[in-house]
């Protein structure tokens, strides 16, 4: 970009060519005030606050639109300038109702401050006030459109962050208005409450209903959300030592401003009244208050006679994916080096452990290729079998960026999701027919020559086998098996192939799969035979479903790998490994989560240490872990909750949520952030890792950290990926792995130029196979589960009030004329039955779902879908097949 | 939860009536700026612009259907509710407030029991305030649809309201 010299008050600043006077002055650090302006988005120039006087020019202009150019002189505070400034506040004053002393914004309002800046002391001008109603018809935003200034933040937020479309001017003249369509209220409109809009209002038009009625913070901490992967950055507003709100920080990496109503409006779940604030000891079948002293020396004492009578492999830990790297780091310690077990897993099992090993085998790493900021970019998006508009909110509103942008977008889905409407191309795949679809997609772009021939040869190994395969899967059989017309196939193969920058997305949908390894290897295939990896917005990105569950695996909390997912079958990196912690470590792979309730139920395993999960709830076939847990001879559970899981324990132990504890999450892109500490742990409550070192040391293993940036330090020196991590140096914006040495800027995208992390990518053969269980006389319907925007899976639908408001119970999709056939109407209560289980949820009519198909999600204790839902598993990581069963729907 | 993510069509799978607007809606798909002309039809084929109209052309067209209200209620050409069968258009201009047009105006909502810028519940009337219509020599006047009537005093209301009735 070429330079241009300015000056601005008699300072010459030499700038880009592209940028405007508003920016220039920004460098020169010469304050110009504003109010319609966002450095985040397109500058309006409505508001007129921000004129500034050019030489030569007629008029006045805004700074916030005027270019810069070669020679220009620009004066920002002479007395026109600040004049007409002061006229523009004053008339926006004297439309404005005198309400700030009672006003929420009082004291950040840009308005007023504005006002102050301007030295205005009586309004000059007298006008009418807008009065209209206020809309606090939802659990979340206040809308007081009497006190808004019309600077349209919200509108465009609305629509070039978010990209919602929900606020919109409306009316003309004095009666102009921001509103959503037709003048509803936010509850009857689209909006999905991410708030962005009440970051963007300067004054108290937009208010969090949460920060109503309690005070002005007495700080913000910033910190990572708790909720999904994405890893979103915002600040904890704290107020006597309670946590009351979220507000947005504009310098989180990932998000900025943007987040979702989960992560804005449902931390409310830290004070909840439910959370655990003493070590609970059963006794007699009841719970009864203890120590931790008390609590600590049973365990101890417990572990060690079971470990010495039944050897160390009876004892099996379930690490979290939302507890922070540090905790899973010593929990996976504790097991290996003071159990001697490798039996630890964590719900990793039940989502993308098919990923881990899946782009491992074909790429030699598994994670998210590609970095959240460059989705805007893509050119063309394959989102299958992923719901990013409402499991991972912020990817979704990056996603519509890309779309508002020209990106082109493909979404192979069974349900009409808010992205399948959006899809110029539509794949309406029957569940758990992915391989079929992939192999079909590849059969076409091999036909057609759209294939990458240079990045095949150069980059991958093991082409020919898949084309030998995918050579038996034609369009006709394709079609026959997924339901995908064939006309549609070809569309997709040629958008998708012939782009010049493709990236495919996917979750659970892919993964929850007796299959799910293979569909991620087919992922893979159609990556490579493209050659659309290893640059900026073209890869294959796994959106990983839990605030830290890249971080929990990395952190090596699976039964096979250490930290860095070293082999613990490997003799090198166990020497490595015992040197460090300073002990003798089995070889042996551990339990994976289903092979421990097996187990439990065998009784081969004794007792089990469960961190921050709720099996009961979370895995598939529940009776099953049920009746595993109650046949353990001990069980510990450590949670914030009394869970399912904690209610079939023997001690449990209060946890600290994320609010109150330092460490680190480990985002879907592999950005390593910080998480610290706003408010003291509640109760007697204790940071998991703090009761995992005490218990190692009652044991007879010191561990001792007094910060847990000491453990970071210690994780930074066994994990390769992780070598250039610490506290200082991620403090701002964190890192993404790898980080192999000191000083390291971290990897935005894996695998550049197609160098991948195993060297050659390894091409995989995969024939499809059906799913273990589909519909038949007895059981018509396939069921199929995900997540709904309003809920964080089991843990949000008790413990946070606001949500809980609004999405209060579970409602299952079925097609109208399913329906009709079997005379439900919407809202009827409905029994689901599967050959493992019954549950009962209302009625949702819609065509989201295809006739002979109900979907369900399993956020609700009162509906327990795991009870219904097949305990079948992936054949290589054991992750169940949630995405399919067969079930009968009846009025209930 | 308020609303359905996955919206259903807003016709509840009823296509007919909206058939004539799709016919609208061939005629301008894929043309840029095509907004305000399909909005003109869609008025003149349904009289005003419904909600599910509004919904239906934002499906079509793939523009937010806030936007399309946002441009609705700005121009006063659009209507969104539905309009009588015969417009009043009464006069206020300067020559017209001179001559009285407050009583003539007073005088219609007084038979029509329904005030300015409203329609009558019988979707008969519906009455509206206009600046001038450039027939001051016959102040005070009115036009119903596209007949004027000039030189009126309040007693002659009745009289003219009940040819359109």
């Amino acid at each position: 970009m070429s330079q241009v010299t300015l000056s601005i008050d008699g300072n010459k600043v030499s700038v880009p060519s592209n940028i405007t006077v508003l920016e220039a002055a920004t460098k020169l650090a010469i304050h110009i005030p504003t109010l319609c302006y966002l450095s985040d988005l397109s500058p309006e120039g409505s508001c007129r606050v921000c004129v500034v006087e050019i030489k030569g020019a007629r008029s006045l202009v805004t700074a916030c639109t005027y270019p810069v150019s070669e020679g220009l002189e620009v004066s920002t505070n002479t007395p026109a300038v600040l004049e007409a400034r002061r006229t523009v506040v004053e008339m926006l004053l004297a439309n404005h109702p005198q309400e700030c002393p009672t006003c929420q914004r009082s004291q950040t309002c840009e308005l007023q401050s504005l006002a102050h800046e301007l030295g205005i002391r009586n309004v000059r001008f007298t006008g009418e006030k807008r009065k209209y109603q206020l809309d606090d018809s939802n659990p979340f935003i206040i809308r007081d459109n009497s006190k808004c200034v019309l600077c349209g933040r919200c509108v465009r937020v609305c629509k070039e962050v978010q990209v919602c479309n929900v606020l919109e001017w409306t009316e003309r003249g004095f009666t102009s208005k921001v509103t959503p369509t037709f003048d509803s209220t936010m509850k009857d409109s689209s909006c999905v409450f991410c708030g962005t809009c009440v970051s963007a209002c300067p004054v108290g038009a937009l208010t969090e209903k949460s920060l109503f009625g309690v005070g002005k913070p007495d700080k913000k901490v910033k910190t990572t959300c708790p909720f999904c992967g994405v890893g979103c950055n915002f600040d904890l507003n704290v107020k006597n030592g309670k946590v009351i709100g979220v507000t947005s920080n504009l310098e989180g990496p990932v998000n900025g401003r943007l987040l979702c109503v989960k992560g804005r409006f449902g931390t409310d779940y830290v004070h909840s009244p439910e959370r655990l604030t003493v070590p609970l000891i059963k006794k007699n079948g009841n719970f009864v208050e203890s120590t931790w002293d008390e609590a600590l020396d049973i365990i101890a004492k417990k572990f060690s006679t079971i470990k010495n009578t039944y050897g160390s492999d009876a004892l099996a830990a379930v690490s979290s994916a939302r507890c922070v790297n540090e905790d899973n780091y010593l929990m996976q310690k504790f097991m290996r080096a003071v159990i001697g077990t490798n039996n630890i897993d964590h719900c990793a099992r039940t989502c993308h452990s098919p990923t881990v090993a899946g782009l491992a085998t074909s790429f030699g790493s598994g994670a998210m290729t590609n970095s959240i900021n460059e989705i805007p970019d893509c050119k063309v998006m394959f989102i299958i079998g992923a719901n990013p508009s409402e499991a991972h909110p912020v990817i979704g509103a990056k996603m519509r960026q890309a779309l508002r942008k020209g990106a082109k977008l493909i979404v192979a889905d069974p349900r009409k999701t808010e992205m399948a409407q959006k899809a110029d191309i539509w794949l309406r795949l029957k569940p758990g027919t992915d391989v079929m679809l992939i192999n079909g997609l590849m059969h076409i772009i091999i036909r057609n020559e759209w294939s990458n021939q240079k990045f095949i040869a150069n980059c991958t190994t093991g082409f020919d086998k898949v084309k030998a395969v995918v050579e038996k899967y034609p369009p006709d059989l394709v079609e026959k098996i997924t339901g995908v017309p064939a006309e549609q196939l070809y569309k997709a193969a040629k958008l998708y192939a012939t782009s010049e920058r493709s990236s495919i997305f996917y979750t659970l949908g892919i993964t929850e799969h007796t299959c799910g390894t293979d569909n991620v290897m087919s992922l893979a295939n159609l990556t490579m035979l493209t050659g659309h990896i290893g640059k900026p917005s073209t890869g294959v990105n796994p959106l990983r479903g839990q605030n830290n569950v890249q971080g929990s695996c990395d952190m090596g909390a699976l039964p096979n790998v250490y930290p860095g997912y070293q082999q613990v079958s490997q003799p090198e990196s166990k020497k490595k490994f015992e040197k460090a912690w300073n002990t003798i470590l089995s070889d042996k792979p551990g339990l994976t989560l289903p092979d421990m309730f097996d187990a439990a139920n065998r009784g081969d395993l004794k007792a089990m240490y469960i961190m921050g999960e709720d099996p009961v709830l979370s895995d598939a076939d529940a009776h099953h872990i049920r009746s595993g847990l109650l046949n353990l001879d001990f069980l510990v559970v450590q949670n914030l909750f009394l869970t399912e899981t904690a209610k079939l324990a023997d001690i449990i132990l209060p946890a600290s949520s994320f609010a109150e504890k330092d460490g680190t999450f480990t985002n879907t892109e592999r950005r390593i952030q910080r998480v610290r500490q706003a408010i003291a742990p509640i109760g007697k409550s204790r940071p998991d890792w703090q009761i995992i070192a005490d218990l190692a040391t009652r044991m007879g293993y010191s561990m001792h950290y007094d910060h847990p940036c000491q453990i970071m330090d210690e994780i930074a020196k066994l994990t390769p990926a992780y070598t250039g991590v610490n506290y200082d140096r991620i403090d701002a914006t964190g890192l993404q792995w790898p980080v192999p040495e000191a000083g390291h800027p971290g990897t935005p995208y894996l695998h550049s130029g197609g160098n991948f992390t195993c060297g050659l990518g390894y091409f995989m053969a995969v024939e499809y196979e059906p799913p273990a269980e589909v519909p038949d006389e007895e059981f018509p319907f396939l069921l199929t589960t995900g997540r709904i925007l309003y809920h964080y899976n089991v843990s949000t639908h008790k413990y946070s009030k606001r949500l809980s408001e609004h999405a209060p119970e579970e409602r299952m999709m079925l097609n109208p004329e399913d329906a009709i056939k079997l005379d439900i109407k919407e809202n009827d209560l409905v029994r689901i039955s599967s050959r493992r289980g019954s549950v009962t949820a209302k009625a949702w009519l819609t065509d989201a779902v295809a006739p002979g198909i109900v979907w369900m999600s399993f956020h609700f204790s009162a509906t327990p879908t795991n009870e219904v839902t097949n305990g079948a598993y992936d054949k290589v990581t054991k992750t169940y097949e949630y995405k399919v069963c067969a079930v009968q729907v009846k009025k209930a | 939860m308020s609303k359905d993510q996955t919206n259903q069509c807003c016709c509840g799978g009823n296509n007919e009536q909206f058939a004539k607007l799709d016919e609208v809606l061939v005629k301008y798909e894929g043309v840029k700026g095509a907004l305000i002309p399909v909005l003109q039809e869609a008025q003149n084929v349904y009289g005003y612009l419904s909600k599910d109209i509004i919904t239906r052309i934002g499906e079509k067209l793939g523009i937010a259907t806030s936007q399309i209200y946002g441009v609705a209620t700005f121009y006063s050409q659009f209507h969104l509710k539905p309009r009588g069968r015969n417009i009043i258009r009464v006069c206020q201009g300067t020559a017209c407030h001179v001559r009285g047009a407050k009583a003539i105006l007073q005088a219609l909502e007084d038979n029509l029991k329904i005030s300015a810028g409203s329609t009558t519940p019988d979707l008969k009337f519906t009455l509206e305030t206009v600046a001038c219509i450039g027939a001051c020599g016959l102040a005070p006047v009115l036009m119903i649809n596209d007949d004027t009537h000039g030189r009126l005093t309040p007693e002659a209301i009745p009289g003219i309201l009940a040819k359109y009735a």
